[in-house]
This record gives C-alpha cells, structure tokens and sequence, in this order.
C-alpha cells in the first residue's frame, strides 16, 4: 500500500520535471531530428564519428560566450561586446605569452583583461545610466579598435605552446578522443545552472531582471549585481578567446567576428527571453550544439552557403515561435 | 509606561513648496489594526513612506517601540529591522519567480557557500502558505510562479513573508484596489490572521466597508492632518463614511476657492 503510494507519487514526480523540462526537452528532440535529417541527406558524413568530434571541437568558443550571454539576458540587460572582449584578451594571453613564454601568466592576464572590461561595461550602465546596448556597442568598437592598433593587424603564432601542460588541459583530446574544451563547456554550463539557480546571488540576478523596483524594495543590490554580471560576461569572453587562441596555436586580431549573431542565436533558440527575470541554461547548451550542427548539415547537404544564412534564420524564427506560444500557456 | 508600537508626532513633510503634511499625530498600539482613511492628496501615502523608511521627514518626532528614530539614520532596511514591513500592491513581488524565491528574496536560507537550502526553503514556504495563508491545495505549489496567483493571492504572499519574518506592524496600502469581491475577502482574512497572531496592521484604503469590518479604531486624515480618530465601538460605518464625505465635500469647496482666488489675482 505504502509503496503504491511512493510509486504514484515519484511517478507525479517524474511527470512534474517533464513538465518543467518540456520546452528544453522539445529542443532536444528538435535537435536530435535535424541531425536525422542530415544522416538522410548526407549519410557520408553524419554516420561517422568525425562531425560529431568536430561539433565538440568547434561549438564550446560559441558555447562558454552563449552561457555569459544567457545570465545578461536574465539581468534585462543585452552585452555587444564580447566578441571584441574575446579578441582582445586573446591578444593579451598572446602577448604575454610571447614576452614570458608562461601560459598561466598569459592564463591570469587574458581572464583579468575580461573581467576589467565588463567591469567598465557594467559600472557605465549603472552608475552613470546609459542603456547596456549603447555601452557595449561602443566597447566593441573601442577594443576592436584597440585590438586591432595594438597587433597592428598581424596574428600572433603561439609556439611550443602545444607542448605545454597546460594546452593539454585546456584544448587537448581527453582519452586520445573527446576535446577537452568540450568538457570546460560542460563543467561551466553545470556551474551557471548552479549560480543562476541554486545560488542566492542568481536569486538577485532574476529578480533584477524581473522587477529592478521590487528587487530594491528588498533590499537587493542592483547596481552591484548588474556589474558582476558584466564581469562575468567579460571574464567567459576571456576564457572563449583563451580556448580558441590555444586550439589554432594562433591569436588573431579579427577573432570572434561572427561569433556574436550565432551566440544570440544560440541563446534564443535555447529559450531564453529578452524580456528578463528568466532564461535556461540547459536550453542555451543544447541550442550551441543546435546551432553548431546547422552549418556543418547545410554545407555537407550539398547547399551552398547561401543556404546556410536561409536555414539559419528559419529554424531561428521557427524556434523562438514555439517558445514565445509555450510561454504564453505557462501565463508569463 | 510606552504602550505604543508607533509614535508619531507633529509630523511634518513639504516637497519644496508644497506642505504635504502640516503636522500629523499618529499612534498605533500592539496588536491593533488601524484603518486609515482620507481621500486623495490627504496625505495617508507619504505618512505611510515616512513610517516605512522610504521618505525622509522634514520636522517631527518619531518612537519606534519606545526608541526615538533620527531622520538621517531611518531608511526602508532600517525599518525591516525594527520590524516594520509595507505591502504595495503587487509592487513588491517578481512576477516570473517562484513564491519560494519570492518569500524569501532577500532573506534567503543558504549555506555558507551562498547556496540556497531547496529543501528547507520549499518545506518553510509549504507552511507559511498553509499555516499562514491558509491556501489549501489548488494546484498551488511553492514552486508555482506568482504570476499564476490571483489578485488577492498576490497580496496574501506578501503578508504572509511580513508574517513569518516577525514583522510587529504590517503596513497595508490599498491592498484591495483592483481586485474582486471574493478577492477582497481573502484580503480581509488575512489582515485578521495577522491580529489574531498578535501582530499590528496599518490599513489604507478608499473603501469605508472593508475597513470598517477589520480595523479597532480609524484615523482620518484631510489636507496633511489628522481630523478624526475613533475607537469602532464608537462610530457606525454610516457615521464614518459621512465624515470622510464631509471631509472630502470641504477640501473640494477650499480648492474651488484657491483657484478662484487665483483667477481673480490674475
């Protein structure tokens, strides 16, 4: 009889995370269909293990920034900064490397460099009040710029950096196989899952982002809270430019252009909104490999790369349409 | 002997040249729902935001529990401290956030890592919306989203978080605007939950019938004074009702004055 009774209820359990979890298992579903599309249009291809690595290899530098972006988003607040953020404490890791042969050197300016430059975005918009999406606009101009003045337009070759511990531990094959970057992305994605929603400094991150008014009635710190935002953002941009620095063995100053319209992508299609006080880092994650997944489909499909942008653009519109119909049932 | 909770006196308040209050007395006593009463621009809000930390005042003396409160040290935190909790209407809640995250916003059950306690914080919320609030069933779980809430559940949320943080006078401002009659009862419910846990309630409202039902003893307020204080045994709702009337009839009357005055000056 009891036990009757705990089955029932684990199985209301069950049904109650399912439920939750509808829309990000949706995605997944969504996702797992698109690449049985691709095994149909270019067996070739998506029946080996190859694209599947190269998918681990290549989505994590999007992956770590579309994270960041996910938690701004949540804030009520929206970063255009962070390619350039990425390209420029590259070049830092890339000089210091140069100058002192040292990764962990290199390691601590690169993540330093980030955050300093969130640290600017973020007491801008607060202190001063411009809106985040002017801030960051002429941050990304103003260290691209500087970016590109500095390394006078030339890329930095990082060499013997394959051979460092430190390269094997950041950007080396776990196992002979699995990219290490890959787990970085995992490992970060379960610790933003834990401070957006287990940790009370992502208590005051919602509701900053739900309500400034009410946050402050409560005694929450929102300019305080806004500004870590930021530098965490700065500081994720950092480690993305770090990880892509190492796996090309090179810095260039043009890293990251393009990352930016496929990191919102990837954040909209997981289901994070733009309105705030809510997002899904689960969504986020499954949409980077949504995303990274797409292009590689299109272009083993046999379509040119014109395709790639059409495609894009319809499972972007079709996916934020689904979300915004759910969410409108869930009476947000 | 200090019986009071609250002492205010000879309250002043004026935005640059206007007097928004012109020196208020305002008293409120353990265990003890006051309903105060006034028609707009009376002054009842920014009385209320003094008392609640969010105003400064310009000149007057205020006692907290018999402690002597300095304007420069006084402040919305400060107040929370000294057990003093405001309820606007909706104002305080997030909308998207779970009641568990809303209750306890602020105040959150962590461990020392900063990490929220699920448990402890799920099953507390389970209690205050039981035990204090009454919700039974309904499909309302601590982890529903408030925006699934009605109206009157809403503010029931609210008073429930000033409850169960031991707050010793709850301040209620128009709680029931907007909302229906069955949602105005739970209101009413829930004010009587907070006397009947020994607590105090400061209730503002336009609405002389649900005041009257709840409060021991009104205070009116006209133009940034106190006109009239009345113990419920004294007055009947129909006498009650009149004064404000009267009140209201001769504020009018003095502001149709002032801008004919004004026009003849011109």
């Amino acid at each position: 009889m009891d036990l009757s009774n705990m089955r029932v209820r684990s199985n209301q359990l069950h049904l109650a995370a399912v439920m939750k979890y509808r829309r990000q298992l949706s995605l997944f579903v969504i996702t797992l269909l698109i690449i049985v599309l691709f095994m149909i249009t270019s067996p070739r291809v998506f029946l080996r293990p190859n694209i599947y690595l190269s998918f681990l290899t290549t989505v994590p530098f999007v992956g770590v920034m579309a994270l960041g972006i996910t938690v701004v988003l949540v804030t009520g607040e929206i970063d255009l900064s962070f390619p350039a953020v990425m390209a420029f404490s590259g070049y830092v890791f890339a000089t210091l490397y140069e100058l002192t042969g040292s990764v962990l050197l290199g390691l601590v300016g690169c993540i330093a460099t980030g955050g300093m430059a969130g640290l600017c975005n973020g007491l801008l918009i607060t202190k001063i009040g411009i809106p985040s999406i002017v801030v960051t606009l002429g941050m990304q101009f103003l260290l691209r710029g500087s970016t590109h003045v500095l390394a006078a337009g030339f890329q930095k070759v990082l060499r013997g950096v394959v051979d460092r511990p430190l390269y094997a531990i950041f950007v080396g094959k776990v196992g002979g196989v699995v990219p290490a970057q890959a787990l970085w992305f995992a490992f970060l994605a379960v610790c933003m899952w834990l401070l957006l929603f287990r940790h009370k400094f992502g208590d005051h991150v919602l509701f900053v982002g739900d309500n400034e008014n009410t946050a402050r009635m409560m005694g929450i710190n929102v300019d305080r809270t806004k500004i870590l935002v930021f530098v965490l953002m700065g500081v994720l941009a950092a480690f993305a430019g770090l990880l892509d620095s190492m796996r090309m063995r090179t810095w260039w100053p043009t890293m990251g252009e393009g990352y930016m319209m496929t990191t919102f992508a990837t954040v909209f299609v997981g289901g994070t909104s733009m309105f705030g006080g809510e997002g899904t880092i689960l969504g986020t994650f499954i949409g980077a490999f949504l995303i990274g997944s797409l292009e590689a489909g299109i272009v083993a499909a046999g379509l040119t790369g014109f395709w790639t942008q059409f495609i894009y653009g319809l499972i972007i519109l079709i996916a934020v349409t689904l979300h915004a119909v759910f969410r409108r049932r869930e009476g947000i | 002997m200090n019986t009071s909770l609250i002492r205010m006196e000879n309250i002043h308040k004026d935005f640059g040249k206007v007097h928004a209050l012109r020196g208020v007395d305002f008293e409120v006593r353990p265990n003890e729902v006051i309903g105060l009463i006034g028609d707009n621009g009376a002054g009842k809000s920014t009385l209320i935001k003094i008392l609640s930390g969010v105003f400064p005042y310009t000149k007057g003396k205020i006692e907290i529990k018999g402690q002597r409160i300095s304007p420069r040290q006084y402040s919305a935190t400060k107040a929370h401290k000294m057990g003093i909790e405001t309820v606007y209407q909706e104002q305080a809640l997030g909308l998207k956030q779970s009641l568990w995250r809303n209750i306890f916003l602020g105040r959150q059950l962590t461990n020392r890592a900063g990490f929220i306690q699920m448990k402890k914080v799920r099953s507390e919320t389970d209690y205050i919306m039981k035990d204090f609030l009454g919700f039974t069933g309904g499909g309302v779980s601590p982890d529903s989203r408030v925006s699934t809430l009605s109206g009157g559940e809403r503010q029931g949320v609210a008073i429930g978080r000033a409850m169960y943080f031991e707050a010793d006078l709850i301040i209620l401002d128009e709680p029931t605007r907007a909302l229906s009659v069955k949602e105005v009862n739970k209101v009413l419910g829930f004010i009587q939950q907070v006397k009947d846990r020994g607590k105090s309630c400061v209730y503002i409202s336009h609405t002389i019938s649900n005041i009257y039902s709840v409060s021991d003893r009104f205070v009116v307020m006209d133009r940034g004074k106190t006109v009239g204080r009345y113990n419920r045994t004294d007055i009947s709702e129909k006498d009650l009702t009149d004064e404000l009337i009267h009140h209201s009839a001769t504020a009018e009357l003095a502001e149709q004055r002032k801008r004919l005055n004004s026009k003849r000056d011109k």
